[in-house]
């Protein structure tokens, strides 16, 4: 695969149910080897658009590439190369954990049988349910069904991960491990996307952000763009107060004492990019002991793209 | 990490799973026990009582005389009722049982391809039917084996075949019976298609199978019973003369082909586009 190639590409889709938009116009881009972030409140259309990625859904209108090839028209040859956990995991409760996964197995044309077995196997221990392989799956808690979710998608080497909220129902050390997974898939070249509204979990992983509210596209970029849109203070630190206050006084900056005797904040309008604002107090001659940008956190950005209610999106 | 280079290979694999599940199921199981006890409890019911007179199913007065008619008394019981509710329940699961398990979209997505699926889900349930009506025919030879006498049977016609003929007939009652059912699978796999809820597909059939089955005794619908599915369900007493007349297993076999195409084509028409949401 190509630096700069996008695993994940769409234009315009929408997805109508009924009277109801669940996708508005939806433009995601996901680079190669990133992983993505997929954000939104419950019913913002997250699941509704992975379905369609995924080819379980058919869109009302607008395009999908997936690896590189046109989707659903591709769908055949794309999914072998994507493993996904989609609305939490399904079971046959009748079945062990190993024999569900060879199950799975068996529907991709593309697995040889030969391996089968050797690859139940490992997929189950890198999910860390080897002890629990021959036990029936209704037996699972919900933590052990998720990581046979999380073992599906991975029975092959795949290109592209898309994980609907993985988390889900795991314990501390299974977030932990999930997390730790997701490192190393990306480092070995996956492109992982993953939906949550784990904000934390998303701004530990993620390299990519892209959020959703009621079916449209709200904000899209790297983490570090999207929490840059959210600086609201800055702090200053210097012996040469004066001088750092007018510079931010060009700016338009209105600036308040800081915390300690040698500092100063202020408050940023949107128009301001931090970055202009530390390289103009450097050339004025401003000695910097500390230049802080206090972001929103991811919380705060969440919020405030989304809305602050409660209530599901109708 | 790409898998494009790797060849694509048959995919008997689905069809292998799909066949052990249908037979590991607890469920099914327990009907196909439940159908073999048909022939048991028949056999068990002639041998205790010593009144043989009076009526009952078809061949039931001959099972006393000789155990093999054991076998046909359990089909006839067994083929208005027991048989299409056994088979209504496996087909009307098919799709539907993987949908409200959500295991349909895992499948959709490894990928198994649709109409592969839907095929493969098929064949599964024509295995059902198979094993169905085999183990009523079985059941029968062997506990009218054990309890009554056996001798050469005496056929419809008048005359008398050996065990080797015997055992040809009963081959071919397996094969009519479970051909029977086939049209019926490919109803349930249609239904199935339309539900999340697997109680509801399999309802819907067994109700079919009853309503084909009323529609036929009613003498005004003359015209109709021709095409109704369950026409020839009752026509293996034709296997039983000799020669034996193929004529109720050539017309049955054209309607069942013509139920799995119509009905096949249907549930393809529905399952291709269908968004799966379960």
């Amino acid at each position: 695969m190509t630096d700069g190639a996008l695993a994940i590409e769409t234009h315009g889709l929408t997805k109508r149910f009924g009277s109801q938009l669940a996708v508005n116009q939806l433009d995601i881009a996901v680079p190669s080897g990133s992983v993505f972030g997929f954000l939104g409140p419950n019913g913002s259309g997250k699941t509704t658009t992975i379905r369609m990625l995924l080819g379980l859904a058919s869109a009302t209108s607008g395009e999908i590439r997936m690896l590189g090839s046109a989707m659903p028209q591709s769908l055949q040859s794309v999914l072998p190369r994507v493993g996904a956990l989609v609305e939490g995991p399904a079971i046959y409760p009748f079945l062990s954990g190993r024999a569900n996964l060879a199950r799975l197995d068996s529907a991709d044309r593309f697995a040889s049988s030969r391996t089968r077995t050797a690859r139940v196997d490992a997929a189950l221990d890198r999910v860390g349910l080897t002890h629990a392989a021959r036990k029936k799956a209704h037996a699972y808690s919900l933590g052990m069904k998720q990581r046979l979710g999380i073992a599906n998608a991975l029975l092959t080497p795949r290109d592209l991960l898309i994980l609907d909220e993985p988390t889900n129902g795991l314990d501390p050390q299974g977030t932990r491990e999930m997390r730790n997974l997701i490192r190393s898939l990306a480092a070995e070249g996956t492109t992982v996307f993953v939906s949550s509204h784990l904000l934390a979990e998303i701004e530990q992983t993620c390299s990519h952000v892209a959020v959703m509210s009621a079916g449209r596209l709200v904000a899209q970029g790297t983490l570090d763009d999207l929490r840059a849109e959210g600086v609201t203070r800055v702090e200053v630190r210097t012996p040469d107060l004066d001088l750092a206050r007018e510079v931010l006084a060009r700016w338009g900056l209105q600036s308040q004492p800081g915390p300690i005797d040698s500092s100063l904040t202020a408050a940023l309008t949107t128009s301001v990019p931090v970055e202009q604002l530390s390289e103009a107090l450097v050339i004025a001659g401003v000695r910097l002991r500390g230049f802080t940008a206090e972001g929103a956190s991811l919380e705060d950005r969440f919020v405030a793209l989304t809305g602050e209610g409660f209530d599901v999106a109708e | 990490m790409s898998q494009s280079d790797t060849r694509r290979n048959l995919g008997l694999a689905l069809l292998g799973s799909e066949i052990t599940i249908v037979f590991r199921r607890r469920r099914n199981q327990a009907m196909l026990l439940a159908l073999a006890a048909v022939p048991i409890l028949i056999a068990v019911a002639v041998r205790l009582s010593s009144n043989t007179s009076g009526r009952g199913p078809a061949f039931l007065a001959s099972i006393s005389e000789n155990g093999l008619f054991v076998a046909l008394t359990a089909l006839t019981v067994s083929i208005p009722l027991f048989l299409p509710l056994t088979v209504g329940v496996v087909a009307g699961d098919t799709i539907a049982g993987e949908a409200n398990l959500g295991t349909l979209r895992y499948l959709l997505i490894s990928p198994a391809g649709r109409l592969r699926l839907l095929l493969v889900k098929y064949a599964g349930a024509a295995a059902f039917c198979l094993a169905a009506t085999a183990i009523v025919v079985i059941a029968g030879v062997a506990i009218g084996a054990a309890l009554f006498p056996v001798r050469p049977v005496t056929l419809l016609s008048g005359d008398t075949i050996d065990g080797a003929e015997y055992a040809v007939r009963c081959l071919l009652l397996i094969a009519y019976v479970s051909m029977s059912m086939l049209g019926l699978s490919a109803i349930g796999l249609f239904l199935s298609t339309l539900t999340t809820v697997p109680v509801g597909a399999m309802a819907a059939t067994i109700v079919l199978s009853a309503a084909s089955q009323i529609l036929d005794v009613l003498p005004q619908l003359a015209w109709l019973h021709p095409w109704l599915f369950s026409h020839y369900w009752l026509g293996i007493a034709d296997l039983l003369t000799s020669p034996i007349s193929f004529d109720s297993f050539q017309s049955n076999a054209l309607l069942q082909l013509g139920y799995i195409a119509v009905f096949g084509t249907l549930a393809y028409g529905r399952f291709a586009t269908k968004d799966v949401l379960s």
